[in-house]
């Protein structure tokens, strides 16, 4: 344990992945980016999760990070059948394309 | 026991009938109405088989209604003897008017809405008797209050009809709102409403010689038996009130729901003993009421209105009774007139039915020979009604009589001459009816079985009711007072009524013409009253109700707070609208700022914890 990584350096390696997933999802255009920079967000978070488990010995993080990962996977089969719903629609994958949704 | 099978039997009545009648058949009809009636009459006397001799209150909870704070309703039954007779009155006399309501709106539409309403005012009236606490009496006191103005406007496409019925509703909220306010005052004084607690409560009281809140609180449930018992100054709607079919007339409007205003009176005994001076009110107006009603009664050519007149002034002695501390007697009273009112309702029906719905006086005469047996039912009551000795009238309104003399002899002899009164205006409308020459146009027959049957029995009763010795039996809880007075004051009451028959035979049959100068000079009265209601209550409440209840708080501030509020939430609402842009990055940096503003948030008010 001497050399181990010190907790800090996880969570900054967490802090970076979440803030890249927010800034993709804010700037890309393209759906596929969008859906991908929503993982990256969840997978910064169950990284600060292990993280925390494994500093402080308890396993409570080990299993949020399963859930986490559970309905990650539920929401990408759900998201990609609606992103082909989409493209087989308008034939686009520009978010800004699809806005009839709105006031 | 199972007390709450009482009512619920005829409650199941008004739920089939209300629900499936239209699709039923009459008989289905008959069997449920009169059925479940019937099946209510023979558990309450299985019951008081059962109970008797039923020396103490018997109790029943079933569960607690409300619970706040101190306020602690239950839903209780309770059977003593007072509630005994009422339960023998209400479901004994209610069977037989259903019997022969089946024959009398055999014709009439709307049959299966008729035996439901009738059935859920059974319903409405045994809750009220069986009540043990103010507030469940009052809900059958409101129940009742419905069917009736539901049963007045039966015939619902007569604007008359309407009108009686909103009528009978209002002047009833008078009452009413007079019994509320005596109920939140009995919570207040008494912390409970249960009828055990408070009368208890009330007894270890001292006597109130100058107005306390006892006083208050009888005077305020004084209103409320106003109100429902047609008493002055709330006597009004009852005349009107004959605008429904004649059972109801007879069941609701003579033998049993006006009747719960004394029923209510004789049950706070505990608290009207304490007030001297709420006694006294109620034995004036009970004797107002009798002596007014009587000489109104003299004056009206509709034979219902007659009668519905002599059930106010009956009412009224009844009044008399229970102020002057008879309670039983007013009891005793309640119940021969439940019997002999009744039947002459179902008779008066029963000639209109056989003359094909003439109701006037001037248009009757000699039916004796046409109708016998209703003619000779319809002297049974009218004996009774009268005072003539050995009937069921003469014993109990003789008690009242005796009773009034020894509380003040003055109200006695007051009561005394409205005795010959009543005998005079009964007969006369008796004689009217069904001796002279026919003077109609329409072929008089007699009813059939199913209506005269109900009438026998009743003629029965109203002759030998009289020898139910109702005063003895509520010794317990009323006891009596045994005092002697002069033959004079025993028996003038019978020598009024034997005068009263023997002057409208005069009058009417012997020498016809006295009367009319009479009639005519007194015909005023009744519009009178009515003409004062109208310029000191009706008028300024329309006026006060247009330009403030109505421009003022209705329009005002009721209205104005209800748009008030819809128009700011459009108003917001459009603005915030606009954040639903449409495009999903939008709302993500929305989220992204949202959650930033939170953490700030945490930040400044320190740790999370």
């Amino acid at each position: 344990m001497q050399n181990a990584v010190p907790l800090s350096w996880y969570l900054i390696l967490s802090a970076i992945l979440f803030g890249l997933g927010v800034a993709g999802f804010i700037y890309r255009r393209n759906i596929i980016t969008v859906f991908m920079s929503i993982e990256l967000m969840l997978n910064a978070v169950n990284l600060s999760f292990i993280a925390f488990s494994y500093a402080l010995k308890r396993v409570d993080g080990h299993i949020f990070s399963f859930f986490v990962m559970v309905v990650a996977a539920a929401e990408a089969a759900v998201g990609l059948a609606i992103i082909l719903t989409v493209f087989k629609n308008r034939e686009t994958l520009m978010i800004d394309d699809v806005s009839s949704m709105k006031y | 026991m199972n007390l709450w099978l009482i009512p619920i039997f005829p409650f199941l009545g008004f739920l089939l009938n209300g629900l499936f009648g239209r699709r039923l058949p009459k008989a289905l009809i008959n069997t449920f109405a009169i059925g479940s009636v019937t099946l209510s009459f023979l558990w309450v006397v299985k019951t008081l088989f059962a109970l008797s001799p039923l020396e103490t209150k018997y109790i029943e909870h079933y569960f607690t209604w409300i619970q706040s704070g101190s306020l602690n309703i239950g839903v209780d039954f309770s059977v003593d003897r007072l509630t005994a007779v009422m339960l023998l009155v209400v479901t004994g006399v209610g069977t037989l008017i259903h019997i022969y309501a089946a024959g009398y709106m055999d014709h009439e539409g709307g049959y299966y809405r008729f035996f439901s309403y009738l059935n859920l005012f059974m319903f409405f009236m045994l809750v009220l008797v069986l009540a043990q606490n103010f507030l469940l009496l009052f809900v059958g006191w409101e129940g009742v209050g419905l069917c009736s103005y539901l049963l007045i406007g039966f015939y619902f496409l007569e604007q008359f009809a309407t009108n009686a019925g909103n009528k009978a509703f209002i002047v009833n909220r008078v009452g009413d709102f007079g019994f509320s306010l005596a109920i939140f005052l009995i919570f207040r004084q008494f912390g409970s409403l249960d009828f055990s607690r408070v009368f208890d409560s009330a007894k270890s009281m001292p006597n109130e010689t100058s107005a306390g809140i006892l006083t208050t609180i009888c005077l305020l449930l004084l209103v409320g038996a106003t109100g429902k018992s047609a008493q002055i100054p709330l006597f009004v709607w009852l005349p009107d009130a004959m605008a429904g079919p004649t059972p109801v007339s007879a069941l609701i409007h003579a033998a049993t729901m006006v009747t719960a205003g004394v029923y209510m009176t004789t049950r706070s005994a505990a608290l009207f003993t304490h007030s001297p001076i709420a006694m006294e009110t109620v034995a004036v107006i009970g004797l107002a009421t009798a002596v007014f009603a009587a000489i109104i009664g003299l004056t009206q050519n509709d034979i219902k209105k007659v009668f519905a007149y002599s059930t106010v002034s009956q009412l009224g002695y009844m009044f008399v009774g229970v102020g002057v501390g008879a309670f039983s007697a007013g009891i005793f009273h309640l119940m021969t007139h439940a019997f002999f009112k009744a039947l002459l309702f179902l008779g008066a029906g029963a000639v209109i039915h056989g003359l094909h719905g003439e109701q006037d006086l001037r248009h009757m005469g000699g039916l004796f020979k046409y109708m016998k047996i209703t003619a000779i039912t319809l002297f049974c009551a009218g004996l009774a009604i009268a005072g003539i000795p050995f009937t069921s009238g003469a014993a109990s309104k003789d008690l009242i009589l005796e009773a009034a003399y020894h509380y003040a002899p003055w109200i006695y002899w007051v009561g005394t001459l409205t005795a010959g009164l009543t005998a005079f205006y009964v007969w006369r409308a008796l004689f009217l009816c069904f001796f002279g020459e026919y003077r109609g146009h329409a072929h008089p027959h007699e009813s059939p079985a199913v209506m005269w049957a109900p009438l026998a029995v009743l003629a029965v009763l109203s002759l030998g009711g009289g020898f139910i010795n109702v005063p003895n039996f509520l010794e317990p809880l009323y006891p009596l007072h045994e005092e002697t007075e002069p033959a004079l004051v025993r028996y003038l009451p019978f020598a009024m009524g034997f005068g009263g028959i023997a002057l409208a035979y005069v009058c009417y049959v012997a020498r016809p013409g006295i009367a009319d100068a009479f009639t005519n000079a007194l015909s005023g009265l009744y519009k009178l009253f009515d003409q004062i209601y109208d310029a000191v209550i009706v008028r300024p409440l329309i006026g006060l109700s247009r330009a403030v209840l109505w421009k003022g708080v209705d329009a005002g501030v009721i209205d104005g707070t209800v748009n008030g509020i819809g128009a700011r939430s459009r108003g917001i609402g459009a603005i915030l609208r606009l954040l639903q842009s449409g495009y999903i990055r939008s709302y993500a940096a929305w989220v992204v700022l949202g959650s930033v503003l939170v953490l700030i948030a945490i930040g400044f008010a320190g740790e999370v914890r």
